[in-house]
């Protein structure tokens, strides 16, 4: 007889924070006590709190353990398990300073879960991702079962384009449509693709629904598979997420044992199987084209389209190819219809978005949030808001083809439109915060060197375009930018969206033309008085001591370059030519008279 | 082909066996290239030329189309990697934490650049894309183990593990 259940995070952030350590420690603890047989420890997918991992939870409880270390184990489990007393000074708290902490205060309850909707991320941190039965025991495989035995394949199409269900990876293009083309491609083979190639710097929404629930892609690709006619799946997933592979590969195996892929599922004449490609890390195999050329086992350049993946995708075969959240949404909606999933959200962005919520934020983590819940909501509930008391600066959706939210426009509904409209985009949904201390000349630098990097070189416009931008922003955080440059750089930002192959390059100059849309004044600044505002660029930082010097001289003792000069009981000056910035000085002022400009 | 510290090749006859093996395992699949790489590369730790040779001749794929590859993918190396390989995390979470200033002092303390080894081979360094450890930002890893929500200070303690 189990009476407790102990869920621990075994995704790739507590995995980091040390839970697989965690886990054998409890497992040991609770062998100690003979317990082995009424406790039972799950290992589950992300939970969403990354910043708190590792992440406990006691069942039946639902005591919300967090930050937990080994040797909290023998106090959680001679108190909480043997006597049945939550531990509350080891219990996640929201409350305030001096409060007290309310012992049922189970993960629902808290303001990071409060707003959130889970449907993407449902079984994420719920169900042991590597055992099919715990999958199959929350509905899992049923929208498969019902797909394919009360179902056409027209059906389905109609309830996926009805519910309004748009791609999750970046351009937000109609799923159901996507469907329909791949479906009325006259052919005798055809593939379903998954896209698991999560390069946005930021973004982990997919490895976590990967390592958390893979069988809901697995399930969703068969019925996609049904809706367009295919025979044969290609999962291609960047290797730089064992974890997530791992679990893919122990759930492909189990699906196949359950004849949920193979031959004749659910006793129909539908046959379905699928195989996993590694990545090798190149971001521009994120493009679709670019991924296929990959799968190919050649360089990972896009093609020019038409034609379309529909017509001529992997191995010259039509293919239909989604986003791993995209399809992380379809059982649901088959199983709950496309008026559940349409109740959600704005007009036109149905149901909700994943989040990969990180910078600088109380509450770094993954969240699901229903569109047009406002970013404010998102920043400020969800994610605590911005630690150390800084004021909150921007906030940067859509990775290195998005852009910067300033504060002014924080209570913008977040949905696909109004992110562009404001010059950002969803992308695959990584959001970083920024404070105050953030120069974002340097964030648009931070992409640049991100896309020049990247650029596969196959087109010109983005081969040399982004590297002649990037000079360009050398040349202002350096302090020898012109006004000239800056108008330049813009124009070059429209030359290469118009005139790139694919959406690599034709989104590079986003940061770049967002940060000038509302920090301008930070370009200007660096560019007509030589300084950066936050004092983050290196070349244009200064160090000067200000009127409260009392003249103690201990940092002109500590100068290495002797750049500071004064006598005693006077204020001390900084020569600007020797200075090489080292901050020596100000660690060393006892009254913070010297200050970084 | 320039080679910025060559290395000679030291390949041992078991690890041709297994190359074959993973060779003769693929040769018949769709697209077989960018598999038989990935674990060639587990074999030998790297893909040099000699390994290179002996995929193109396994697959009857033309060595200059394998150069071409090898070197497109960041995850292809075309020289070996030391006994712990460091990864600073350069992703955006990372960056705006301050990894910039993580990937200076282990620069400093092991007195390599980005892409090199250290002539004992004991350490190389990379600077990563994002990892997807964005809640522990900033994070760097060592082999398998990740260290995250650093501060500068704590560099020099952590890298004093692998130093004996």
């Amino acid at each position: 007889m189990i009476r407790n259940h102990i869920l621990i995070c075994g995704g790739t952030g507590c995995t980091s924070s040390g839970s697989k350590s965690l886990m054998e420690a409890l497992e040991a603890e609770l062998k100690k006590n003979d317990l082995q047989d009424e406790v039972k420890v799950v290992m589950t997918g992300c939970f969403g709190l990354c910043a708190l991992g590792p992440i406990m939870i006691v069942y039946p409880e639902g005591s919300f353990y967090s930050r937990v270390t080994e040797d909290m184990v023998p106090e959680i489990v001679s108190e909480h398990i043997i006597k049945g007393r939550i531990v509350k000074k080891y219990l996640y708290t929201d409350a305030k300073e001096g409060e007290e902490v309310d012992a049922t205060n189970s993960l629902n309850d808290t303001n990071f879960y409060k707003k959130q909707k889970r449907v993407a991320l449902r079984n994420c941190g719920v169900i042991n991702p590597e055992i099919i039965d715990e999958y199959i025991a929350y509905d899992g495989y049923e929208a498969l079962g019902k797909v394919l035995t009360e179902m056409t394949p027209a059906d389905v199409i109609k309830v996926i384009k009805d519910s309004g269900l748009r791609g999750r990876g970046g351009g937000g293009f109609p799923t159901g449509l996507k469907w329909d083309l791949a479906a009325r491609t006259v052919a005798d083979v055809k593939y379903v693709c998954c896209n698991a190639d999560e390069g946005d710097p930021g973004a982990f929404m997919d490895r976590s629904i990967l390592e958390g629930d893979p069988h809901a892609v697995i399930e969703a690709m068969a019925i996609a598979a049904y809706a367009v006619g295919a025979c044969k799946g290609f999962v291609y997933i960047r290797a730089e997420y064992p974890i997530a592979v791992n679990r893919l590969r122990i759930a492909i195996e189990q699906a196949r044992e359950y004849g949920l892929l193979g031959n004749n599922i659910f006793g129909t004449d539908f046959n379905f199987d699928m195989e996993i490609r590694l990545g090798a890390g190149a971001f521009v195999c994120g493009e679709e084209t670019a991924l296929m050329t990959s799968i190919e086992g050649n360089r990972g350049e896009p093609r020019p389209r038409p034609p379309f993946p529909s017509e001529k995708g992997i191995f010259q075969i039509p293919t239909m190819n989604c986003n791993v959240e995209t399809y992380a949404n379809i059982p649901q909606i088959i199983l709950h219809g496309a008026e559940w999933f349409g109740s959600m959200g704005t007009e036109k962005s149905k149901g909700t978005k994943v989040f990969a919520l990180g910078g600088k934020i109380t509450n770094t983590g993954l969240v699901e949030i229903p569109m047009g819940t406002t970013l404010r909501e998102v920043i400020e509930d969800i994610g605590g808001g911005i630690p150390n008391g800084k004021k909150f600066k921007a906030a940067q959706t859509g990775g290195p083809s998005g852009g910067c939210i300033p504060a002014s426009l924080i209570d913008t509904p977040i949905d696909y439109d109004n992110l562009v409209a404001i010059g950002s985009m969803m992308g695959s949904g990584g959001l970083i915060v920024m404070d105050e201390d953030n120069c974002m000349v340097d964030i648009a630098k931070f992409f640049l060197e991100f896309t020049v990097d990247e650029s596969c070189g196959k087109c010109t416009p983005c081969r040399i375009g982004t590297k002649r931008m990037l000079e360009y922003l050398n040349k202002i955080t350096s302090g020898k930018g012109t006004m000239k440059d800056i108008d330049e750089l813009e124009e070059l930002c429209y030359y290469i969206k118009a005139n790139s192959l694919c959406g690599l390059g034709q989104t590079a100059p986003n940061p770049v033309l967002s940060t000038l849309r509302y920090f301008r004044d930070e370009y200007e600044a660096h560019v007509k008085e030589k300084r950066c505002p936050a004092g983050v660029c290196k070349d244009l930082m200064r160090y000067e001591i200000t009127d409260a010097c009392k003249g103690c001289t201990l940092c002109a003792r500590n100068c290495p370059v002797n750049a500071i000069s004064g006598t005693v009981k006077e204020l001390h000056v900084i020569d600007q030519d020797k200075c090489i910035k080292c901050g020596v000085c100000e660690s060393k002022c006892k009254f913070k008279a010297i200050i970084k400009k | 082909m320039s080679n910025k510290n060559p290395v000679p090749f030291k390949g041992t006859k078991e690890q041709e066996q297994k190359l074959l093996e993973v060779i003769a395992k693929h040769k018949d699949q769709d697209g077989p290239l960018m598999p038989v790489l990935q674990e060639a590369q587990e074999i030998y730790g790297y893909l040099p030329i000699e390994v290179q040779k002996i995929v193109s001749e396994g697959l009857d794929i033309p060595l200059e189309h394998i150069y071409g590859v090898v070197t497109f993918y960041a995850q292809f190396s075309l020289a070996p990697k030391g006994e712990y390989k460091i990864g600073v995390c350069l992703g955006t979470a990372c960056y705006v934490k301050g990894s910039g200033d993580i990937l200076n002092k282990i620069k400093e303390i092991i007195g390599i650049d980005v892409g090199e080894c250290t002539p004992d081979g004991k350490f190389s360094l990379e600077a990563t894309r994002c990892i997807g450890a964005c809640g522990l930002a900033p994070v760097f890893t060592v082999n398998e183990d990740v260290y995250g929500r650093l501060v500068v200070g704590d560099v020099a303690d952590i890298l004093k593990k692998y130093m004996d």
